[in-house]
């Protein structure tokens, strides 16, 4: 940033990037800065600073300052602006976009530009949100270190040689570098929450369902969940409701009133309830360090007023092998898609080769190493012969975690656990091993299997590397303003203990 | 288990419609096998008298009225396609020729 001046207490730019989505909204609300200045300020965060972290795969300069020109445009004519109007955000390249490219971090979409709006982006757009442009992903959200990408690896801001997590790192990495105080990602297995973790932000799944998937690429239908990135637990929420409810364009979407999750998040505590550690969240794969800062954070919740229960959920420990039977056989399924003939690639149509010699050599051409293991294995798991022992099993394990779940809930109000077994591994470093990239969606997992809702937020940096450990609080479905209040206590008390936010910890880019 | 072959491996990437490169083959063998041999574990439940849960939410089909409304235009559909002749996709052959 090369703007900034102070001016007797007057805004200055390099102050604008730093400002929460609650504090910018309130600014624009009073005419204190205009959206198309705090637009500006990102746009300029964006130029100086992405090279470097490669967040975004696509910025939309005009579309931004247009939609932000609205929002003043309304406050000037008297309206009443909602709660997020003029505040600037990062989408991840998952969601449709009418006349923005959407590409799905793969080749088989480059430069393919929708012809409408997802639900979340149209919910976002009514709301006066400024979407600055689309976020780097894993491709097809198939990854735990945005590696997959077609396009790419995003730098994690703490340090860019090491990951940002996946599949969600372009967002959470956005926010963590200051590109945007806003983001939304999805989390199948883990993909808001491990990067948000992995980049000391805020990330949250919603209860399934809570958010509508319309317009959102289908990875795997039934695990896919869309939700908020942020840099606070109260920015989280304020996005939350603003792309929460139902949505008759999906049929899997909830139709029942959202929790009020604002209002939760401005009455953070935990005096009263009980919170769950799970023993099978602990043990081999553990880095020291994510343990420690755990155990302080269950300590902290002690001292908060919380009472802390031991919990034995026995059939976690398959929920990592279930999930990858589960995630690629629909995949396989929902990939049968890009088939070459109506939109993205087409490769090898010379008037010779017939449509299904088409679709494979496209399919070859335009998907990654990633997204090929996937559907291959996808196929094979639901393969006559092989089905009930592989997909038939694993969703007899999907039933086995959501019993052990309740049993828990029965027990708890909340469940805690590290978000990641380790803090952010260097790029490469798990490119050519899938088991092990894998492992990084431990205890994210059973979450997804369930349905129920989970968030991240930071504990803390591990001692041995300075780099952000992530605390996940998990509640029952429908119960998202838990996470909330839980979350808001807990964010509380770190920074007061830290004296300011985890994130201002990280090194200026 | 039996182990994944590299035949097998091209078997199941014609299935998905994959060309897959002779060295893909090789290496997707290897990585699928491992795998396989990782998530196999799912498999100590299939006796046990469990329900599955193909999805976490009972699904019912979703109805809406009949009627006529506004929807894409042949333009806006066809706005990705990549060839498309007389407001139609085009596509290469279906049929063989003989």
């Amino acid at each position: 940033m090369t703007d900034s001046n102070t001016d007797g207490g007057t805004t200055i730019k390099t102050d604008i990037i730093r400002l929460t989505a609650a504090a910018i909204a309130a600014k624009v609300a009073s005419g204190e800065l205009t959206a198309v200045e705090v637009t500006e300020a990102h746009l300029a965060r964006i130029e100086a600073v992405d090279e470097k972290v490669h967040a975004f795969l696509h910025v939309d300069r005009e579309g931004a300052l247009a939609q932000a020109r609205a929002v003043d445009a309304r406050r000037a004519a008297g309206e009443e602006l909602g709660p997020l109007a003029g505040v600037p955000l990062a989408l991840k390249d998952i969601f449709t976009t009418e006349g923005v490219p959407t590409t799905v971090g793969s080749k088989i979409l480059e430069g393919w530009i929708p012809p409408y709006d997802a639900t979340v982006t149209k919910r976002l757009k009514d709301a006066g949100v400024v979407i600055l442009g689309k976020t780097n992903m894993d491709e097809f959200a198939m990854g735990s270190s945005t590696e997959n990408s077609a396009y790419g690896p995003t730098g994690n801001p703490w340090d860019l040689t090491r990951v940002p997590g996946g599949s969600g790192g372009g967002s959470s990495a956005a926010l963590a570098a200051y590109e945007a105080p806003l983001a939304i990602g999805t989390d199948t297995g883990g993909s808001i929450r491990q990067p948000a973790a992995l980049t000391g932000t805020v990330g949250v799944k919603p209860t399934y369902g809570g958010v509508s998937r319309y317009g959102m690429v289908a990875f795997s239908s039934s695990l896919d969940q869309g939700g908020p990135c942020a840099r606070t637990v109260l920015d989280a929420a304020l996005l939350h409701e603003v792309i929460a409810g139902h949505d008759p364009m999906d049929s899997t979407s909830i139709d029942a009133p959202v929790p009020s999750v604002v209002e939760a998040a401005r009455n953070g505590s935990v005096a009263g309830m009980r919170v769950g550690v799970v023993n099978q969240f602990s043990g081999e794969g553990y880095q020291a360090g994510v343990v420690q800062r755990f155990e302080e954070a269950v300590e902290l919740l002690t001292k908060l007023g919380a009472t802390v229960v031991e919990l034995d959920c026995p059939s976690f420990d398959l929920a990592l092998s279930a999930y990858y039977l589960i995630a690629p056989s629909e995949c396989s399924s929902n990939l049968a898609r890009f088939d070459a003939m109506r939109y993205g690639l087409r490769v090898g149509d010379d008037g010779t080769r017939s449509a299904e010699d088409v679709t494979a050599l496209t399919r070859e051409a335009g998907f990654g190493d990633e997204v090929k293991r996937r559907v291959i294995l996808g196929t094979y798991a639901l393969s006559s012969g092989y089905y009930d022992a592989y997909y038939g099993s694993a969703q007899k394990v999907r039933t086995l975690i959501t019993r052990d779940f309740e049993k828990a809930f029965e027990q708890v109000d909340v469940i805690v656990s590290p978000t990641t077994p380790t803090t952010a591994f260097p790029i490469g470093e798990r490119a050519d091993d899938p088991m092990a990239m894998y492992l990084a969606d431990l205890c994210t997992i059973p979450t997804n299997m369930a349905g129920n809702a989970a968030m991240s937020l930071p504990c803390g940096l591990a001692p041995e590397d300075g780099l952000p450990v992530g605390l996940q609080i998990i509640a029952p479905a429908m119960k998202d303003d838990r996470l909330y209040k839980v979350g808001a206590a807990v964010e509380a008390a770190f920074v007061e203990r830290w004296g300011h936010p985890l994130l201002e910890e990280a090194p200026s880019l | 288990m039996p182990g994944i072959t590299r035949e097998e491996v091209a078997h199941l990437a014609r299935l998905a419609r994959l060309e897959l490169k002779a060295e893909e083959l090789e290496h997707f063998a290897g990585q699928l096998d491992d795998i396989i041999g990782a998530v196999a574990r799912v498999s100590e439940v299939a006796d046990q008298d469990v329900p599955p849960t193909s999805h976490p939410l009972p699904l019912t089909n979703v109805m809406r009225a009949d009627e006529v409304r506004p929807s894409l235009t042949p333009a806006q559909a066809l706005s990705g396609a990549p060839a498309q002749e007389q407001q139609r996709f085009k596509v290469p052959q279906i049929l063989g020729e003989d």
